[in-house]
Formats: structure tokens, sequence, C-alpha cells
């Protein structure tokens, strides 16, 4: 008899069990830990309780980048409570005698951005950190979720977590993108079409022609946001690409290990006929630059439209909760989306601080001005990639253009370090979530693409990308 | 972790959908290196005015919830972040069981391990129970987790779906590191399996 064909997810899976008990719980193996310091003081105190060590120090990589400074950094750090949870984590780090990259090193920079970016992150592999974008790393091929402080402890001490398996879930993207499209506005669509909570309990594989012709930061893009859609992992087989981004990475496996590794890499697809539990398709062609107008992921429009009104929603919660976001946000139903004006502008986060992105914004920058009533400040996602935007001469450009040019770290997408919205002020902001209070009490936030954020920050409004584009190319 | 027990007591009426983490607490207050002391914190940012004083119409501020022991909530709740801030802040605030429709997976893992109990009913149950509690401290809902039920204030039982390991945990309130521990050597059987057919899957330090 065939064996039943599996998915990608199955297969990540069913090579990291340990033990599967008879109620169904599983111990499943954990390859990977990544650790930052807001998610993990309680973790170790719980080791040091219970006189447990840690199982397998290799495992794990530390790093701080919730609450650091974005702003002359090497001075210290001056919030208190920051310092000391950052110091915490750095102590921690030497008494367990586990990797860690200190805050002044190079290659500090938000955990889901440094990770790729040092090889750590691999295909095949599963991998865990203590924060809900850990679907980033899905990107690259391996399992990757976001887990709570009782079980980063559970993984130091056993490197494993009880866990059931998800149910498969397949988003296919084909068709051509258009101009100013980017992975940014597809994962908004795929979250604006299957809602917040469309891939609770689930694993979502992502697939078809435009994830294929996606770049692995693109991907990334679009893993990051999949928690967005309720799911805890994202995941895109492998392929070429993936291999050549982590050819020569520093904890990339070298020389015998690396052929080999490539080998089984190929091998990381799901099966022709493997069966999902959910198909989402989605055609490409039908996407526009999108921007998020409420309180919710979900809550997006392509930028030409209007606010959505109430009054035509059925359902009375579902109404309310609009009521309440648009109330929340400042905005009237029927007014266009281009008329809403921004206060600051954010270009950073693990969904959107990477090269490529830091690019795109500067494309967008190049020869212009941010206008007058806007903030905008740039945040890269980790050193390197901020040594190499200075290399380029992009921290020129935006430099140029009015833009603040920041350190590595989450900064204004959660507002820890300072950074941040004061009540009442809009952002249109590259990161990922729009709750209430996200970016600061009281704030407001417009998620967008870099190449949008950029085009608002200059015209002082949402704005459609394409149009900025368009009349340079009539000059 | 306590014991969880049968007990009744008020309950909450919180009808919002998709509740995320960070209105449960808000990320300032994730500076934190304890997991005590974060109940005064709980939904800050609709529970309190910028002065610190607390607003009137939030519903845990009225004298009928202000010692809620069950919240009933909306679709969705607990989405967004992983912050195990979340359930620290509810668990000390004196919530013991959050009744909904669905959950946000993460919250979901958090909440039982820091023996906070969370139960998935159907939405008319939901809907039903959300009734009882804006009767406030006239109408106290039990939760009876051995037997799997919820008693609604009249009487009417509702039976819930709980997995089995979690609620031998719950119950006797037990780590579930100390119950992983005691497959270590299935554990190391793997570490060694994987070191010979994975080599470069193990260890990463440079
Ligand atoms: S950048 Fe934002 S979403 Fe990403 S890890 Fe930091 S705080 Fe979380």
């Amino acid at each position: 008899m065939m064996a039943a064909p599996k998915t990608l997810f199955d297969k990540i899976w069913d090579s990291h069990l340990v033990e599967e008990k008879d109620d169904g719980t599983c111990i499943l193996y954990i390859d990977r830990q990544i650790i930052h310091e807001i998610t993990s003081a309680q973790a170790f105190d719980g080791l040091r309780e219970s006189n447990r060590p840690v199982r397998v120090k290799d495992a794990h990589l530390l790093v701080a980048d919730h609450n650091v400074p974005t702003k002359g950094r090497a001075d210290g750090i001056e919030n208190e409570e920051s310092r000391i949870q950052i110091e915490l984590l750095e102590k921690n780090a030497k008494e367990f005698d586990l990797p860690f990259f200190d805050f002044l090193d190079v290659r500090q920079g938000i955990v889901h951005v440094i990770g790729p970016e040092q090889g750590f992150t691999q295909p095949g592999l599963t991998l865990v950190c203590g924060d809900s974008h850990t679907a980033t790393h899905g990107a690259l091929g391996a399992l990757a979720f976001g887990i709570g402080t009782s079980e980063v402890e559970h993984v130091l001490a056993t490197q494993t977590l009880l866990q059931k398996p998800s149910k498969n879930m397949r988003v296919t993207v084909n068709g051509k993108m258009g101009d100013g499209v980017t992975a940014k506005d597809i994962i908004l669509a795929i979250i604006g079409k299957i809602g917040t909570a469309g891939g609770t309990g689930c694993v979502i594989e992502y697939a078809g022609s435009v994830i294929e012709d996606m770049s692995v930061e693109g991907r990334m893009t679009v893993c990051n946001m999949t928690i967005e859609a309720g799911a805890r992992a994202g995941l895109v087989a492998p392929d070429e690409k993936v291999f050549d981004y982590l050819a020569g990475r520093p904890m990339a496996p070298k020389g015998a290990a690396w052929e080999q590794a490539v080998e089984y890499w190929k091998t990381l697809k799901s099966d022709p006929d493997a069966k999902y539990d959910i198909e989402v398709e989605l055609d490409a062609s039908e996407i526009e630059p999108f921007v998020s107008w409420g309180t919710s992921p979900e809550m997006v429009a392509p930028i030409g439209d209007v606010v959505p009104d109430p009054a035509s929603i059925c359902d009375d919660a579902k109404r309310e909760t609009v009521e309440g976001a648009l109330k929340y946000m400042g905005i009237e139903a029927g007014m266009k989306l281009t008329d809403i004006h921004v206060d600051k502008v954010f270009i950073g986060s693990c969904t959107n601080s990477r090269i490529e992105d830091i690019r795109a914004a500067a494309a967008v920058a190049k020869g212009r001005k941010v206008a007058d009533s806007v903030y905008a400040l740039v945040v890269p996602g980790s050193g390197l990639i901020k040594e190499q935007a200075e290399e380029e001469g992009l921290d020129q450009i935006l430099l140029d253009a009015g833009f603040d040019w920041r350190e590595p770290g989450c900064s204004m997408c959660l507002g820890m370090n300072g950074d941040m919205l004061e009540p009442g002020e809009r952002s249109a902001s590259t990161s990922n979530r729009n709750f209430q209070g996200r970016q600061g009490p009281g704030g407001r936030t417009h998620l967008v693409s870099p190449a949008m954020a950029a085009a608002a920050a200059v015209t002082g409004h949402l704005a459609d990308v394409r149009q900025l584009v368009d009349s340079e190319a009539a000059e | 972790m306590k014991k969880f027990e049968t007990f009744s007591g008020v309950a909450v009426p919180f009808p919002g959908h998709n509740i995320d983490t960070d209105r449960i607490i808000p990320a300032r207050f994730l500076k934190t290196i304890k997991r005590t002391g974060l109940g005064v914190n709980l939904f800050n940012d609709i529970r309190y005015n910028e002065d610190g004083s607390e607003r009137e119409d939030f519903v845990l501020n009225q004298p009928a919830y202000r010692k809620s022991e069950v919240l009933v909530a909306g679709d969705n709740f607990g989405c967004g972040s992983s912050r195990e801030h979340a359930p620290w802040a509810l668990t000390d605030f004196g919530i013991k069981c959050v009744i909904s429709t669905s959950f946000a997976d993460i919250f979901f893992n958090n909440s039982f391990k820091n023996g906070l109990l969370l139960i998935r009913v159907s939405p008319e149950q939901r809907d039903a129970l959300l009734e009882d509690a804006a009767r406030g401290e006239n109408a106290r809902i039990s939760i009876d987790l051995e037997n799997q039920k919820i008693v609604r204030p009249d009487g009417e039982e509702i039976p819930f779906d709980v997995d089995p390991f979690r609620k031998h945990c719950l119950l006797e309130g037990l780590d579930d590191i100390g119950i992983t521990l005691q497959s270590g050597e299935k554990i190391s059987d793997f570490e060694a399996k994987q070191k010979v057919s994975k080599p470069w899957m193990q260890g990463a330090r440079v």
C-alpha cells in the first residue's frame, strides 16, 4: 500500500514527533528557539526555581529588540525598566551560557529578521520564539510558531513542546501582480478575505505562481502576518531561492553538511495529492495596493476605496465592531481613504524592515520631501541591514527627503521603547497590527506597504503610490 | 499551579469580538520581569481615563462586576500577540474562567498553563450566558471542570468539551515540564537519531 500523501506541514511534523500519547497529545521536538527580553525573564526564573538546566544550549539565540532605544544607544538605555529587562537578558545568557548578541552588536536586530539573516532559520526545522510573529520564519520552509513564556521555559528545559497537530490550510495566489502591488498588499488582501480568525487552528501553506515568483524577503512579509489571520504558522515550500538566500550565512551548514542539507531540503514539499482541510484561492491581478482603515487587520480596503458604512452590515455584533473602529479611528463612513491625513509615518518592524523594503521606500522618497505636517522614521530590522542600506546610499536619500534614520529594533511597531504615537495621532505604518493603542495609547494606525508608507509621508495623507510613480513617468 | 476547583461566581459580559491581547494588557506593561501584579492593568486603556481615574462606563468598574470570576466574551478572544501577560493579568484580577465561541491559539495554550480555564460554547449558549452575566451579582454561574459543565443561575446545565490532558493538569495543578521530563529517554533517543540523519540541525552557535 502506498503511504498517504502528506503536506509540507505533515512532513515536518512527523519528522519531529518524539511521542504521541493515548489522548492525542504529542511531544514535538523543537530544533531552535529565539529569545527576546519581553517574554523570557519569567521563564529563566522558572528554571532557577525548579533547579532545571537548559537542555541544548546551542539551540537558542538571545537578542534584545522590543525595548531597545533606536537613537543614541551607545550612550546607554535611559528608561530604567527597559534597561533592567535588557540587562537581565544578558545576565541570563551568561548564567545559562547561551548564544547572545548584545544590543551594540551589529548583528542585533528584530528576532524575526536576524534568524533568517544569520542562517539560524533553515528549511525543515521546528523553530519557536516567545512572539506571535515567529510565523515569519516559515518563508524559508521552517515550521515556526509563537509561544508564551511558560512554553519558552518548557523548550529551554526539555527541547520539546506539548502539541496537537494543526489543520492544513492552503492559500494559493496566482495571476499577475499589478503595478505598485507588493507582498504586503497580498497578505492584507488575504486577511481581508479570510478574516482574523480565518486560520485559527491551522498552519497555512502559501502556494501559487505569485508566491513562487516572490523573493524570500517578500515571502517573509506574507508569512509574518499569517498570525493576523489567526493561524499559528505560515509555510512556503523551500526552493532554489531559499537555498541561494542561505548559502554562506554564518549559521547555515557548511561544506559536506551543506550538500547533505540541500539534498534533504529539496524533499520538503507537499505531495501532489496531499489533502488540505481548507483551500483558499486569490487572483493577484485583482489585488491593488491596500490600506487598513480600522482597528483589526481584517479591516482593509484598496486605496481607491472609501471608508465602509457600518449601516450596511446586518449582523449586530459586526456592525457595532465596525462602528467602534470608525469612532476610535476618527474617520467617517464614505470618506475617501486618500483623504485621511497622517501625522507620523513608520517604516520598520519584522513585517517590512528588510533591505528590499528600505529600497522600496527610498525609491519613492528620492527627490521628494516629507510633508511639513508629517514626522517620518525608518527603522532597519537589523544592524547588518542598516549597514547595507548605508553602503547603498539609501540612508542619504531618506535623510535628504526629511526622514529620520534610526538604529534597529521593534520601535514604533508596539511603542515600548519610547517611539510611539501620542493620543489621537495617526500613522501610516509598515508594521502588522492596527489594534487600538498598539503604537501608543489613543494612537491610530493604518497598515501599508513600505512604498505606500513613503507615499503617505511625502503627500501627508494616505496615497496611491501608483499615482506618484505615474506623475514621475509623465515628467 | 493551584488546583482548579469547582466554584460559582459573578460573570462579566464582554461581548465585543476579536478582543486582542494589546487590549487585555497594553505593551507598555510588558516591561515587568514578574508574573504577578498585572491585574490592576487588565484592560488598562479602556478601564481608566488618561488621568488614571476609573471610567465609570467600563464594565469591570461597576460595583456588580468588581469581583468577577468568569468572563463571557465575544468571538476570537485573545487574538494577537503571544504575551502570556494576558492570562497573567486576567488571573491576577481574579478571573478563573473565560467562556467564548472561539479563542486565539496561543492565548489558549498560555491560559491553561496558568490555571485559567477557557471554555468553548456555541454562539447560542454564549449569548444566553451573556444575558445571565448582564444580571451581575444577582446571577452566579458555576463552573464544574471535573464534570465538564457550566451551571446557569436557573440551574440549567451546559456541558462542555475539554482536552483530557489539559483537564488533568488543571485539576491536579500539574507542571507540564515535569510531565514531559518523564519522557526524557525518548527525547534523548530522538536527538541521537537526528544527529545521525540530519547532523546540521543540532546546534547553531558560531
Ligand atoms: S517588530 Fe513588532 S511585531 Fe515584530 S517582533 Fe517586534 S514588536 Fe513584534
